[in-house]
């Protein structure tokens, strides 16, 4: 905006870098670590690892993934089709309600599913008292087993393709349905023969996504006794105090990962949308039994998805009335609320320093080095937590050496026993999900804004002021929320980085569930499906706004989407 | 005195030279228009105008002030101008009339008002202070962003592109509407555009650029009837270049026949050129020895255009009423009827001299045109 010299730019870009190479900090030591093992020979640690657990991760890893991809594809695209292209009754409930199952973590539906299903939950208790059956006279599916964590994956996680695939469903011009009626297709036909396969793209977008969510979920499958990638980086580390057994593990989830990114990517790529201005086409009216079969297609997810699981949580959060007054339990939740604020102020100011450095000096440079630093979302929490202890406590042993040698002083832990791991953790996490929002927001402020500004006499801080501040702070504000929300959320990475004795709303979710006191996992969980709503219900204004008519005229379409 | 003017301009992106050695002059009040094809550099040199741009060589004067040069930079909050944006640019976040008033940082609230009131009767668009951008059609926001580069009653206004957005009846209206306009305020402006039509209906001074250089700066007719380039004369307006050979004798041999013209004499005999023929320079003749082949018809409401095959691989354009209904495939007699000529060398400039009087054209003996 303001006319920099060269040396003031120069600097500029080499801080973008520097800030990019440290979000990759973590990236690049797994990275190292697992490409200097053909270097320097020493296959002791992994071999050992192949001969034990490595089968065991990645067989239960496959059938979890092809499970859940399996789940999110059929639960996505039905409803994503049925909320789109039919009508019946609840639909236009329906249409935002499916965002729902996002603000349940993945973890807290299955312990809700455990407390719900288990022998001893109302579900088996009731069917025992209706038909006098005793222990082991009947069978039952066990939940906490792959396929129960399959189950709960898949309801938690199916929106991504809803949301993904119904916006390409919508942008579906009318006339290519109508085209494809005019040439003698029925309407099962044009699903199967023009609208699936014009979707396809966005369903393996969305499944993509979903997967790379399975792959970094540890509360889930570690609940469910399911050994994965991520129980086994815990198990090792934690249990054995193994860091490069730890690490080498997360070197082969992290290629797990890159492999899904690629596809992901790669789907992007391959997805064209018909920006045109189009007619949308009228729903299919259903009635009789289709319109019945289609509500229970789509209520059926909602409901076992969310409805079931906040009943429960609801229902434990009464029978433990006495947390809510607790003083020990709101410190938790300050503990939890101030961390995710300061992360997400943290998270969102770096955001906004990469974003106006890409719009201001869009050398190669910057471009790659912002792009890079957006990488974060892809990346397990376990894996960046790992990925940042090995460099933290090398800092520490040097400060702490240096420490004792000319002050005879044990400073302790400064970076990797304290909160700065954890915030350092949470920004290489979740820096892409902020810069993404205020990327898209910055878009919105084309180049010339600024420049129809400057000419009508306004000075470079003075358009940043009366043009960009109030344009951005929606998307500021949408940032700080998402950051916010999914720090709270998170559990794997504050489960190992958390300083001792500092506890989150999570974390004791995670330990009451671990300790069999289901009940008592109930008020922190609830609290965080409470704040969990807000950015779903942010989500559903954004989609519902975006399938409104446009009351711009076609034309003004930007031609360089 | 010159509202604005050009001297030998050159302005660099990087290391390539996007416009090269452009002069032009603007009096005040007129209003100037610079065609050509998307990459020419016709937005780069507006942008330099505006001061976003610095300039490699040369120098740019607005009312008698030096604004660029190689060393210097004015600001462009500090030049005084306006400036209407290809994708309309308007601030979304602000009302109607605080988009046009945004410019006006020193007047009173109640100048605001007044200006913002006169304007928008001017656009018309009155009543309009309230509403939003995205109320808007693509029209009423081109227009008000208009207004807004009008409030502060710059020194010059350029216009980018301004109506590319919009649908071709409305481009063409908006283009007669703001000539009106900005001749009623006494405004000095400078438009780039590619489209001719809109070029003819708004300007008083027209150039077409081609790959950064200024090829002429005139008025729209003489760009229309005496392009000084060859390019030019294809940019602008339909029409063909026939090749011929200048004799010894002063005359010309093309497909035309033989042409004779005073200036011809001057070119040394068996130089190459080439000359533009104008569909209203050939008119149907059914008694002429002059004949074709119709090979494409276009509908034009009041004439048809036909194009006419002469001999394989020459085709000429011609205009009929379109009552007159010829059909493709149909052989028909061609007469020339030349105002003045047009001739190129083979460097693509245009010779000197053949403006003043018509050629005199006699058809090729019989031998020769069949």
């Amino acid at each position: 905006m303001q006319m920099s010299s060269a040396g003031h730019s120069r600097f500029r870009q080499l801080s973008l870098f520097i800030t990019a190479v440290l979000i990759g900090l973590p990236l690049f030591v797994i990275a190292f670590n697992t490409l200097s093992l053909p270097w320097s020979g020493d296959w002791s640690t992994l071999s050992h690892l192949w001969q034990t657990v490595i089968p065991e991760y990645i067989n239960h890893s496959v059938w979890l993934l092809i499970g859940v991809a399996i789940g999110v594809m059929s639960i996505g695209v039905t409803t994503a089709w049925l909320t789109t292209c039919c009508d019946f009754p609840g639909r236009s409930i329906l249409t935002w309600a499916l965002l729902l199952p996002l603000a349940m973590p993945a973890y807290i539906t299955a312990y809700t599913y455990t407390g719900l299903f288990d022998f001893a939950g109302p579900v088996q208790t009731t069917l025992r008292d209706l038909t006098g059956w005793g222990y082991g006279d009947y069978w039952f599916p066990q939940v906490r087993s792959l396929g129960g964590a399959i189950t709960v994956l898949s309801l938690v996680l199916f929106p991504y393709v809803y949301l993904i695939t119904r916006a390409t469903f919508l942008q579906q011009s009318a006339t290519t349905i109508e085209a494809g009626r005019s040439l003698g297709l029925t309407p099962w036909q044009c699903f199967r023969r023009l609208a699936l396969p014009l979707a396809r793209p966005a369903i393996v977008t969305g499944t993509t996504l979903a997967l790379m969510e399975t792959l970094a979920d540890y509360g889930t499958v570690q609940y469910f006794g399911v050994t994965t990638f991520t129980t086994g980086i815990f198990r090792t580390w934690y249990g054995l105090g193994d860091l490069p057994g730890a690490i080498q593990l997360a070197g082969l989830l992290l290629l797990a990962v890159v492999v899904l990114m690629f596809l992901e990517r790669w789907s992007r790529k391959q997805a064209r949308y018909d920006q045109k201005h189009h007619r949308k086409a009228l729903p299919f009216q259903l009635r009789g039994w289709r319109a019945f079969a289609a509500a229970a297609a789509c209520w059926l997810p909602l409901l076992l998805g969310f409805a079931l699981p906040a009943l429960q949580l609801i229902g434990w959060s009464i029978e433990r009335a006495e947390v809510w007054l607790q003083p020990e339990f709101w410190q938790l939740a300050l503990n939890s609320f101030m961390l995710a604020v300061v992360a997400a102020v943290i998270v969102v100011l770096l955001a906004l320093w990469l974003a106006y450095g890409r719009r201001q000096l869009p050398t190669p440079m910057v471009r790659f080095s912002v792009q890079f630093a957006g990488l974060g979302y892809a990346i397990p929490g376990l894996v960046i937590a790992v990925g940042l202890m090995v460099p933290l406590i090398v800092v520490d042993r040097w400060v702490i050496g240096l420490s004792q040698a000319w002050f005879n002083y044990n400073p302790g832990l400064l970076l990797s026993g304290t909160l700065f791991a954890l915030l350092f953790a949470y920004t290489v996490r979740f820096l892409s999900v902020s810069l993404q929002t205020i990327q898209a927001g910055l878009t919105e402020i084309r180049p010339s804004m600024d420049e129809a500004a400057r000419i009508q006499g306004y000075s470079g801080w003075q358009v940043l002021r009366r043009i960009h501040l109030p344009l951005l702070r929606p998307s500021v504000l949408t940032a700080t929320i998402l950051v916010g929300v999914d720090v709270l959320k998170e559990l794997p990475a504050t489960l190992v980085l958390r300083p001792f004795d500092f506890n989150t709303l999570a974390v004791r979710a995670y330990e009451m569930a671990g300790d069999e006191r289901l009940a008592d996992a109930g008020p922190p969980a609830l609290m965080m499906v409470a704040v969990g709503l807000i950015p779903v219900i942010l989500l559903s204004r954004a989609m519902l706004k975006s399938q409104r008519p446009a009351l711009k005229e076609p034309e003004f379409v930007p031609t360089t989407a | 005195m010159s509202q604005l003017q050009l001297n030998n301009i050159t302005v660099n992106i990087g290391e390539t030279a996007i416009v090269r050695s452009v002069s032009l002059l603007l009096e005040a009040g007129e209003i100037g228009c610079l065609l050509g094809p998307s990459g020419c550099g016709k937005t780069t040199l507006l942008r330099s105008i505006a001061g976003f741009q610095p300039l490699r060589q040369g120098t740019i004067t607005i009312a008698g002030k030096v604004m660029s040069a190689a060393q210097t930079l004015v600001a462009p909050e500090s030049r005084g101008i306006g400036m209407v944006f290809q994708d309309v640019a308007l601030f979304p976040h602000l009302t109607v009339a605080e988009n046009i008033a945004f410019g006006m940082r020193k007047a009173t609230t109640a100048e605001k008002n007044q200006r913002v009131d006169e304007l928008l009767v001017r656009i018309g668009l009155p009543g309009y202070q309230a509403r939003y951008p995205h109320e808007l059609s693509g029209g009423q926001q081109q227009r008000i962003a208009l207004a807004r580069a009008l409030a502060p009653r710059p020194s010059l206004l350029l216009l980018d592109e301004p109506f590319s957005s919009l649908d071709a009846e409305l481009r063409e209206k908006l283009a007669v509407e703001v000539r009106q306009l900005l001749k009623q305020e006494g405004i000095t402006a400078l438009l780039v555009t590619h489209d001719q039509q809109e070029a003819f209906a708004m300007a008083d001074k027209a150039g077409v650029m081609y790959q950064g250089e200024l090829l002429q700066w005139e008025t729209p007719y003489q760009l229309y009837h005496q392009p000084r380039h060859q390019l030019v004369a294809d940019f602008i307006g339909h029409g063909v270049l026939l090749q011929g050979v200048v004799n010894t004798s002063g005359s010309l041999a093309s497909p035309l026949g033989m042409l004779e013209h005073s200036a011809l004499r001057d070119i040394v005999g068996g130089t190459p050129v080439s000359f533009l023929v104008r569909p209203d320079d050939i008119v149907p003749d059914d008694s002429s020895r002059l004949r074709g082949i119709i090979k494409a018809r276009g509908f034009r409401g009041a004439h048809n255009l036909y194009s006419v095959e002469l001999s394989p691989g020459i085709e000429i354009l011609t205009l009929s009423p379109s009552h007159e209904q010829l059909q493709v495939g149909m052989e028909i007699g061609l007469r020339p009827e030349f105002d003045h000529l047009v001739v190129f060398a083979a460097d693509h400039c245009e010779l000197p001299g053949f403006e003043t009087e018509p050629p005199v054209v006699s058809p090729l003996p019989e031998a020769q045109s069949a």
